[in-house]
């Protein structure tokens, strides 16, 4: 604690020094990060820093608690509020606990938005999600199908039968599935999220169906297993693993060929995003109300729904091209 | 005497393997042949070594709950050592791994000795304490294929007259356990201190020491697939082998190693661990709905059990038949 409170003072004091020689109407925005010295939140900051050049008068001020609680967040949060931020972007580690502070910060003129991780409705004003769950769906099947010109029969190896997101997905790539035409989707095996029990299913799943040409993993540790197995089978190249993972697990298995590529969310599109929104919201260049459509640079522009959330792109896919530059980032 | 062979834990559940194979066939009958069993017994090799190491546990009346944790973690440094110093030769890995584990069995051990707490308490508590040690060191991070030297990976799978060598590790354990149980003093002091420990005392055997030892070999193994298992599946994180720990204590369970101590047999363990292992590579291939594989892996346990249950009723220890014909 006292660790914290010496990190969190410290963080302050520097937040001032370079608030001090600014000029009046730089924006300052922080960027509140679930925890700090986490790989995938330096990328994103890596991206706020690329969105405060592109803008000129912004000032980013990355931030966090050092371990992954909600008490902490909101100290930081209130050391924000302290020093009249003009913005603050957060990836909430509870999506109840922070309303309350944050709810005082707007009421103090500071706008606020949730990226990553969603705070609830009345705690912020929008919440930009990384990708939406139909995106995700179609980005599954498009990775499989753009390495099987000729079609082919794919499989889906899931992480448990009841987990709702891949449900969701596994459910939204049927929907589109059509659009790809030649591709069958011929079975969903479920590897509970253990590496074991995914290996052997992903081995199953190269028996049962001999002319398996790809096997699609929505799941961190499905992906690494699956691709293990077929590595091990000795069918890099036959049948291609892909899905959803992070470049620094699937490293090996790009470079050994048994996953031709991979998606996930970029976190430094992701943190660019953020504080452009912030910006354009600090700034009154957008308001945040359902159906709004506020301009994010580079990315495009984010449109509201209902509850007052968007979503950025596609997952962002790695191959072999970009691996590298990524693998030591999160 | 026919009868009695008949009788058998091992002979049933070797009829049990060869009815569940036959039916396995008549839906995927690519499932039994040769290359595709190895793959199997391969895949079991690591339920075979640490439900050896568990039955002599259970044996002097223990239970281990903690293998599944000193696995993970035995499995967690060595990773760690590997991307440190890329150059460790595998004995090196292997030597350090069979030590880690020896001492967290140890650990188990003296605690149940020493300060005589029950066992399932015991291993329950070091259980967490192993899978928190992991991810303190880990920071929750996890240590990935490529991070991982290319020797690391390849000493399980290297093949050797035919088989992978996880497979040779897990024939030269059952083999030396065989020797082990059948031929040494510790052995006969495993079944001795589980079967009746006052008795025990009275023939000079040191009940705790004895408890120990047990763990302390249940510790050895389950650091030594500790690295297996993180070379084979070339990943470490905080919750490899998850609940594998129930699945150990079943494959014993399911091999007629009773719970109360003292019965049991090497090939019991071994015949059980392979009973729960093909369900477990059968399951994929016959295409059944996940919900009821659960279920299916589930019954299997509660009939072993149940059936252990009635075939070793009648065998009580009967010291004065007319006693017991009195009653």
């Amino acid at each position: 604690m006292k660790l914290l409170k010496s990190l969190l003072a410290a963080t302050a004091v520097a937040a001032m020094c370079i608030a001090v020689p600014a000029q009046a109407e730089t924006k300052r925005i922080a960027l509140v990060v679930k925890a700090l010295g986490i790989g995938f939140f330096e990328a994103a900051a890596k991206g706020a820093e690329e969105a405060a050049k592109e803008l000129g008068d912004v000032e980013i001020i990355y931030t966090g608690p050092t371990d992954t609680t909600a008490e902490g967040q909101i100290e930081v949060i209130n050391a924000l509020i302290a020093q009249k931020v003009d913005a603050i972007a957060v990836s909430a580690n509870d999506q109840d606990a922070l309303v309350p502070a944050l709810k005082k910060a707007m009421q103090r003129g500071i706008t606020v938005i949730s990226w990553d991780s969603g705070v609830a409705a009345d705690g912020r004003q929008l919440h930009l999600n990384p990708s939406s769950n139909a995106l995700i769906g179609n980005m599954i099947i498009k990775l499989a199908a753009d390495h099987l010109p000729d079609g082919g029969d794919v499989a889906v190896l899931s992480a448990s039968a009841t987990a709702t997101n891949q449900n969701t997905w596994i459910e939204e790539m049927n929907k589109v599935k059509d659009n790809y035409p030649g591709i069958n989707v011929v079975a969903t095996v479920y590897g509970d999220d253990l590496a074991d029990k995914s290996y052997r299913e992903a081995q199953g799943l190269m028996q049962s169906y001999p002319d398996l040409k790809a096997i699609i993993a929505p799941t961190s540790v499905g992906i690494v297993a699956a691709a293990q197995a077929v590595s091990d089978a000795e069918k890099a190249g036959q049948v291609n693993v892909t899905g959803l993972g992070l470049p620094s697990e699937m490293a090996g298995h790009i470079d050994s060929g048994a996953s031709k590529s991979f998606a996930i969310w970029n976190p430094i599109d992701l943190g660019y995003s953020a504080t452009m929104l912030a910006y354009n919201l600090a700034a009154g260049n957008a308001e945040a109300k359902p159906g709004a459509e506020i301009p994010m640079g580079r990315m495009g522009s984010l449109t509201l729904n209902d509850n007052n959330e968007g979503a950025m792109a596609d997952p962002f896919v790695y191959d072999s091209s970009n691996i590298d530059d990524f693998k030591d980032i999160f | 005497m026919t009868l009695s062979f008949l009788k058998s834990r091992e002979l049933v559940l070797g009829v049990a393997i060869l009815a569940l194979l036959l039916a396995i066939a008549s839906r995927f009958p690519a499932f039994i042949e040769p290359a595709n069993l190895a793959k199997v017994f391969n895949d079991t090799a690591p339920l075979i070594i640490l439900a050896l190491g568990q039955m002599a546990v259970i044996l002097t009346r223990c239970i281990d709950l903690s293998v599944a944790a000193n696995l993970a973690l035995t499995g967690m440094v060595v990773a760690m050592l590997n991307t440190l110093y890329p150059g460790l030769p595998i004995p090196v890995i292997l030597m350090v791994s069979i030590l880690l584990g020896a001492v967290m069995g140890l650990a188990n051990g003296l605690l149940v000795w020493k300060l005589d707490i029950p066992p399932i308490v015991v291993t329950l508590g070091t259980m967490t304490v192993y899978r928190g040690i992991i991810f303190l060191i880990s920071d929750g991070a996890w240590i990935n294929a490529h991070e991982m030297s290319e020797s690391f990976k390849a000493f399980p799978r290297a093949v050797f007259l035919g088989l992978p060598v996880l497979s040779w590790i897990a024939i030269v354990a059952v083999t030396g356990f065989a020797v082990l149980i059948g031929r040494t003093a510790l052995g006969r002091a495993f079944y001795a201190v589980g079967g009746n420990p006052h008795a025990a005392v009275y023939t000079g055997i040191n009940v705790g020491q004895t408890q120990c030892a047990a763990f302390v070999l249940s510790g050895a193994l389950a650091g030594l697939t500790g690295y297996l298992w993180v070379a084979r599946y070339a990943v470490a994180y905080v919750d490899i082998a998850g609940g594998f720990e129930l699945e150990v204590v079943a494959a014993c369970v399911i091999g007629g190693i009773s719970i109360a101590g003292g019965i049991g047999s090497v090939g019991g363990a071994l015949l059980g661990a392979l009973f729960l292992g093909i369900v477990k590579n059968a399951l994929p291939v016959i295409n059944i709905s996940p919900f009821w594989q659960l279920a299916i892996s589930g019954s299997a346990i509660i009939v072993a059990v149940a059936f252990n249950a009635t075939s070793t009723r009648s065998k009580g220890r009967v010291i004065l038949k007319k006693a017991e014909h009195a009653q």
